[in-house]
């Protein structure tokens, strides 16, 4: 029983050698021979028509590979969902920054200085910037009516809710953008032959994403797309979807020069011109009983999904399933739409529109608490959905969650009780104010509703000659640690050491189609595949009568050596199916959302000096209930991480807009937290094992970036009695408050 | 372009790296940090920002620690640098990247190397720190994966077990 508990255990990450020793791969790392640099030249205002383009003189422009959208051999545009992404504007530009022209060269010293010599001239238009403004419709710059996508979820009868209601409890919740801050830069090299077509190196997170774009821009058959994920230096789903249009940059120019061509943004490129997380605004309109039962409600959640429609449809709807949190509702209507403005496409980030409406449910829970009297832990609990009960989409909870108990364990863990008594008394003296704050949530694993039947997944595993085991994923590694849960589930199925399971690289010549690396899907949805490819392997070794039931290594290798000494290859193959009695409805937007949730207690205890009017968080607690935990170091790593974003989404990053274009697109002025900036993360696990996942896993990835906003803003109002309502929470932004309302003991009248 | 008109304004400079002795032929203002990749193959010092904010291109000039984007090469000439491959003596990993790899360090491992030379440097500084000494030691390396928590654990795992 040699790979016995290896589920469970801190193993080594797979590629944790070659990272600490500097010989990891990056694609910046990458050279290949007679290698050109491409850039890009993009729109410096954010709507008009191209009037002209013309090309300063001081360049001998000869020397250059210059691609318009001309030159596009296929279709303009960057296949996604919709087509309405232009790979490079033809005649108009809806935002700023929008790739207009590439340039080659193979001095990227020269290209730098070439860009700001193509002279573009426009016909402005008028061009839209919040929200309000894209609903207003003065302008329509998207479609018909600026909306790219609207949901309804309605359950019960709201209408009759609102007469039985002792108390009806409004309120209006913002959130900013924010940059994913992958330390590693958008980067994709891609070289062109006639016989083998495309080829793209690239950091990424979906190679089959850029494959479909791929196929569409270039007008070139499936096999003759290859795309390759190098180590990739983060990601957090900002590499989601733009690299299907670098590397459609990339592959133009290789196309048309004939030699490779290595597209590496720099850090003001990568800001500005990238996909951010979508800023939010959400109003809700609860009747909550006088014992503060939630009777019904209503919830408006709009995303601004900036120019062109890209994912914004299916952040949406992971935002809006969301929207009502870990409570049950037996009367909702949520509204849901996205809108276009002239900004950039706003993107994936870690969460997926969760984190935005999710923030506007926990800072309402704390409104309602107040007006009805009660402390935020018990109208928390008086609320929570228990199993037998159903979610906002009539979803079942089946699973034995018990989050009255995880807000026990969370309370104590954060000695909440005391330290809120404390603060509350010393709060009256002094200038620095302190307050605790609780966040409760949930967030699904995997695709939402019918999507992994649609995506279909393939993973296979295939045994080798040598005794090793290669795990065959197009999923990808981008620190979360893809490689290595993944050789832990088929060194677990196989029962095999850990140290003959390898992953393959991510090459779409090599790898099916395991569905992109996304929505926390990857260690329970892929990881099941796996572990069922795995037990195909074993199974079709033990059925030829080449090994018994229990095995060595030596027997192991032994077999594999005769099945492909007889057959070629050893190879299983496993598919998605989806789980029976499994019920969504795409249309009503009803049934089951996904496979699982995983479900959490975050604490926050802040600080607030009110002589500088920064908020520091002092504690965290972290605990959350996702099945079983396959690799402790690793989990315990993606929920610190996950929390240091949303501590950043809280209190630091700021994304600062003028006419469309980020204004901050640097380290030096869009502000991340540092290792001075974070007080102990203390991250802590439930396990109450999950049927759907590899040996009981749920996705974890997404989850800890939903709670750590809302707590710790929940904080700085039990901290100083002032009311905040919007994120990014900057010093300034809480000295305008505190000027304006005055601090008071520390206690909110929860009337105003 | 001929082989004079890509030299004009080079020059030859001449830098210890990684306990080697190496001549490179560059342009004085060229950054070291472009040097060390393009010149010398070293890519595990890596560029974040350009400007000196995230510390990926961190590397050690006689023994204090520098962002490699900010020098230009002509200020390297004659120095005793160290980079990321210069840690490891053959397969022996050093005690700080053991750590790194052990208590979870490293995620997407595009910070390491920088995260991991600013480590040495902090702990050549003070062989036993405390935590408010590593957070402070580290705050000018970015991680935007790990939240510092498990670089935290590594620094003083690797304090830990490196002799008194």
């Amino acid at each position: 029983m040699t790979g016995a508990h290896i589920i469970g255990k801190s193993v080594p990450r797979k590629e944790g050698r070659d990272k600490v020793t500097g010989a990891a791969r990056y694609i910046d790392d990458i050279s290949l021979p007679g290698m050109l640099c491409g850039a890009t030249v993009r729109s410096q205002t954010p709507r008009g028509l191209i009037k002209k383009i013309s090309f300063a003189s001081q360049f001998d422009w000869t020397e250059f590979v210059i691609v318009t959208a001309k030159d596009i051999p296929g279709k303009n545009c960057i296949a996604l969902i919709g087509d309405d992404q232009p790979c490079l504007a033809d005649g108009e530009v809806n935002h700023p920054e929008e790739p207009i022209l590439l340039l080659a060269h193979a001095d990227r010293h020269v290209l730098r200085k070439a860009i700001e010599a193509v002279l573009i001239e426009y016909d402005l238009l008028p061009a839209v910037f919040t929200i309000e403004e894209s609903e207003r419709r003065s302008q329509i710059v998207w479609g018909t009516d600026n909306v790219f996508k609207s949901f309804l979820i309605a359950k019960g009868d709201v209408d009759s809710v609102w007469e039985k209601a002792d108390y009806i409890v409004e309120g209006e919740y913002t959130t900013g953008a924010q940059e994913q801050f992958y330390i590693e830069n958008n980067g994709v090299i891609a070289s062109f032959d006639r016989e083998l077509g495309i080829t793209v190196w690239g950091s990424l997170q979906c190679p089959y994403y850029v494959h479909k774009a791929l196929m569409a821009l270039c007008n070139l058959p499936a096999e003759k797309v290859r795309v390759v994920q190098a180590e990739t230096g983060g990601a957090f789903g900002g590499k989601e979807d733009y690299p299907s249009m670098i590397a459609g940059h990339a592959a133009l120019l290789a196309m048309k020069s004939g030699r490779p061509v290595k597209i590496v943004y720099d850090r003001l490129e990568d800001m500005t011109a990238t996909t951010k997380r979508h800023p939010s605004r959400t109003h809700h309109r609860t009747a909550v009983s006088k014992e503060g039962k939630i009777l019904g409600g209503e919830i408006d959640f709009t995303i601004d999904g900036g120019a062109y429609a890209t994912l914004s449809s299916v952040v949406l709807s992971r935002g809006i399933i969301h929207a009502g949190g870990p409570y049950y509702w037996p009367n909702v209507r949520i509204r849901g739409k996205a809108v276009a403005t002239n900004a950039p496409p706003h993107g994936a980030f870690r969460g997926f529109g969760a984190p935005q409406s999710l923030f506007a449910m926990e800072r309402h829970m704390d409104r309602i608490a107040q007006v009805v009297g009660l402390s935020p832990v018990e109208i928390r609990r008086q609320n929570f959905l228990k199993p037998g009960q159903t979610t906002t989409t009539e979803q079942t909870v089946r699973e034995e969650i018990d989050l009255g108990k995880l807000l026990d364990r969370a309370l104590e863990l954060s000695d909440y009780p005391a330290k809120k008594a404390r603060f509350a008394r010393q709060n009256t003296k002094g200038s620095v104010k302190r307050g605790m704050g609780i966040a409760a949530f949930l967030h699904g694993a995997g695709f939402t509703g019918s999507g992994e039947r649609y995506l279909a997944s393939v993973v296979g595993v295939e045994g080798c000659a040598d005794g090793t085991v290669r795990v065959l994923v197009s999923s990808t590694e981008f620190g979360q640690g893809t490689n290595t849960v993944l050789c832990q589930i088929a060194a677990e199925a196989l029962d095999l050491p850990y140290d003959c399971v390898a992953i393959a690289q991510v090459d779409t010549n090599q790898v099916p189609n395991s569905g992109p690396t996304v929505a926390s899907r990857t260690a329970m949805v892929v990881g099941n595949l796996v572990r069922s490819a795995a037990i195909g392997v074993r199974q079709t070794l033990t059925g030829g009568g080449l090994l018994g039931n229990s095995y060595s290594p030596e027997e192991f290798r032994a077999a594999c050596r005769r099945h492909i000494a007889e057959h070629g290859e050893l190879r299983s193959y496993a598919r998605y199916e989806a789980p029976e009695g499994v019920f969504w409805d795409d249309e009503k937007y009803r049934g089951e959302a996904y496979a699982s949730f995983a479900w959490a207690i975050y604490v926050a205890e802040v600080a607030v000096d009110l002589s500088t009017y920064s908020a520091r968080v002092e504690d965290f607690v972290a605990l959350q209930e996702v099945g079983k935990v396959l690799h402790p170091i690793l989990a315990k790593g993606q929920i610190a991480g996950g929390v240091a974003q949303g501590i950043g989404f809280a209190l630091y990053e700021k994304v600062v807009w003028q006419n469309g274009r980020m204004q901050n697109g640097q380290m030096t002025n869009y502000i991340m937290p540092t290792s001075a900036d974070l007080p102990q993360l203390r991250v802590f696990f439930e396990e109450m094992g999950n049927v759907h996942g590899a040996y009981g896993a749920k996705g974890i990835g997404e989850l800890p970036m939903d709670g750590p906003a809302p707590a710790i803003v929940n904080a700085i109002e039990d901290a100083l009695g002032t009311r905040f309502d919007s994120i990014p929470l900057l010093p300034e932004d809480i000295f305008e408050a505190v000027f304006a309302n005055g601090v008071t003991d520390g206690k909110t009248d929860g009337r105003r | 372009m001929t082989n004079t008109s890509e030299n004009r304004g080079k020059c030859e400079l001449a830098l210890t790296v990684n306990g080697k002795s190496e001549t490179v032929r560059v342009y004085p203002m060229e950054r070291l940090l472009d040097v060390l990749r393009q010149e010398l193959g070293l890519t595990g010092a890596k560029e974040g920002c350009g400007e000196g904010e995230c510390g990926s291109c961190s590397v050690l000039m006689n023994g204090k620690l520098i962002n490699s984007c900010l020098v230009p090469v002509l200020q390297a000439a004659g120095t005793n640098l160290t980079t990321i491959e210069g840690l490891a003596e053959g397969p022996q990993l050093s005690a700080l990247q053991t750590a790194f790899l052990e208590c979870g360090g490293a995620q997407c491992g595009i910070c390491t190397p920088g995260m991991i030379l600013a480590s040495c440097h902090l702990l050549d500084k003070k062989p036993r720190p405390t935590l408010d000494d590593i957070r402070e030691g580290l705050s000018g390396n970015l991680c935007r994966c790990t939240g510092y928590m498990q670089i935290f654990d590594a620094v003083m795992e690797a304090a830990r077990r490196s002799p008194a």
